[in-house]
């Protein structure tokens, strides 16, 4: 029985809200029990947007995560606002283009990604989410590309469908980091 | 009827509209507010391409007078808003029932009072219960606690407004209406109930249908409050609506709904690997109340604890069901704060220690 919490958070505009949507769709995908719920505040506007994802053996409770087992921080006010949060033994992603400081916790596990940069060297700079979203399934060990483009065609619209492969192929970039 | 076989990712608010329209409601009036605004823009998308009827009505007034409309034509019809926008519903919602019509109303509650906020909360439950408008009248107020359960108690809410003749209140908040969550939408639909007090058009063969809510001559006025009352104790006794979680031991009863509900499940796992026999009545209609749930549970727990997104609604309603037969208190969060798992925890806690659960 296992479940994992887990909390993306950036700016607007970072794509927050599809990556998270990604990994709700790959629990789906996987018949496991899935929640996603995005912040939905003014701040949203300009300012930072964050969003929860539970992936479940068991029926999901509340969906709100305010431990997560993985933080995403795609920039500093991020970091500064959830580094606390992680449980102990849980992992934290960061953004190191964007974020320049290191993490000050000990009892987690942390992977720095220049994700920012690494899109925009790959020119796909809009990708920097799925860049270390490849990173994140590759860290807990679950990147398997059948399911992740499985995950994708669900997330993908058909009129996309050209940036299945372009983000099939960022996530790698991640993962092979 | 399926329209949808494999399970999608739908936000709530998402889930209520396609459930509408599959429920066969082709009219939609709404004004846009957080955080309910994407039933509205599902429906702009979807209800040209059905031959529905989207509008964008110039208040929440409007929209709810336009309901009026429709429903006296006996078609299935809807509004949706959130807190403040329910509030200017009131007088349009009294109108409804003094007409025996029925409706589908969404109030996907955020923080009050006033223009408040537009984060979660639970706050409306004194005015979706107890009073929706003036004038002696009811309700059916549902209360999802997940996204399937949006999507299902929208298809319930459609059945029963039309078997009472009542209106059916979806009483949501931020969190269920923000979230997504898989959702199967596969129903079966039955063929509408016949409605012949329905305001049709008497094609020369039968005498007019008249729906309105005047009535100038107290008798009579005594006699449809009478016969209206006796239509809301068939619901009562019918169509109440909860469920039990970890009840069977339990010492300690939580009463929560919705997203404060799903927080106590959390709570109550912890709880239990603690050794406290703590469980959950979660009422799925809030009007009517699950009294007999909560009556029972009383002459075996030594304690309840009311959750709530808001500063203490729904436990005068548990209050009144347990008789008062063991103390119940609160844990609560308001204004658009969410209580947490911890605090639910802390709360079980204490209350078991001061009562001597185990």
């Amino acid at each position: 029985m296992k479940t994992t919490n887990y909390l993306f958070a950036g700016f607007g505009g970072q794509g927050i809200l599809f990556s998270g949507k990604f990994l709700a769709y790959k629990g789906l995908t996987e018949d496991k029990q899935v929640s996603w719920l995005p912040s939905y505040g003014p701040e949203m506007r300009g300012g930072t947007a964050s969003c929860s994802v539970i992936v479940s053996d068991t029926p999901v409770g509340s969906p709100i995560v305010s431990k997560p087992d993985v933080l995403i921080a795609m920039n500093l006010p991020s970091l500064d606002k959830y580094e606390d949060s992680v449980v102990p033994g849980g992992m934290i992603f960061v953004d190191s283009t964007l974020v320049e400081r290191k993490v000050k916790r000990t009892d987690v596990t942390v992977h720095y990604i220049p994700a920012t940069k690494l899109a925009s060297d790959n020119k796909t700079p809009t990708l920097a989410n799925m860049i270390i979203v490849g990173k994140v399934l590759a860290a807990l060990g679950e990147f398997d590309e059948e399911k992740v483009t499985a995950a994708l065609k669900k997330v993908i619209s058909a009129k996309r469908a050209d940036m299945l492969d372009v983000n099939l192929n960022v996530m790698r970039l991640g993962a092979e980091y | 009827m399926s329209i949808v076989a494999d399970k999608v990712l739908m936000k709530g608010n998402e889930a209520i509209a396609e459930a509408a329209i599959i429920a066969g409601c082709r009219h939609y009036f709404g004004y846009p507010i957080t955080p309910q605004t994407e039933i509205a823009a599902y429906m702009a998308k979807r209800m040209p391409k059905i031959g529905g009827c989207f509008l964008q009505a110039e208040s929440e007034i409007a929209a709810i007078n336009m309901v009026y409309g429709v429903a006296s034509t006996g078609l299935r019809v809807m509004t949706s808003s959130s807190s403040p926008g329910v509030s200017l519903k009131g007088e349009g919602l009294s109108y409804l029932a003094g007409s025996d019509l029925p409706s589908l109303i969404v109030n996907v509650q955020r923080g009050g009072p006033g223009l408040g906020g537009i984060q979660p909360s639970q706050s409306d439950y004194f005015q979706a219960t107890k009073s929706g408008g003036h004038g002696d009248f009811r309700m059916i107020v549902l209360a999802p606690s997940s996204v399937q359960e949006m999507a299902d108690l929208t298809v319930k809410g459609f059945e029963l407004a039309d078997k009472y003749r009542m209106t059916s209140m979806i009483l949501a908040d931020g969190t269920m209406g923000q979230m997504m969550e898989p959702v199967s939408l596969e129903y079966d639909i039955k063929p509408a109930i016949a409605k012949p007090w329905a305001t049709t058009g008497t094609k020369m063969a039968r005498p007019h249908n008249i729906v309105n809510s005047l009535s100038l001559v107290p008798d009579e006025l005594e006699e449809l409050n009478f016969a209206r009352f006796e239509r809301y104790r068939q619901v009562e006794e019918n169509e109440t609506m909860w469920e039990e979680y970890m009840m069977e031991d339990a010492e300690i009863c939580i009463a929560a709904f919705g997203i404060a509900a799903r927080v106590s499940k959390n709570a109550i796992v912890e709880a239990r690997k603690q050794g406290i026999k703590v469980g959950l009545i979660r009422p799925i209609t809030l009007w009517p109340f699950p009294n007999k749930p909560f009556k029972a549970a009383a002459d075996k727990c030594k304690a309840f604890i009311s959750v709530e997104l808001s500063m203490g609604q729904m436990i005068e309603d548990v209050k009144l069901a347990t008789e008062c037969k063991a103390p119940v208190t609160l844990c609560n969060r308001a204004g658009g704060m969410i209580p947490s798992p911890e605090q639910v925890l802390e709360s079980i806690i204490e209350t078991a220690k001061k009562v001597g659960a185990k």
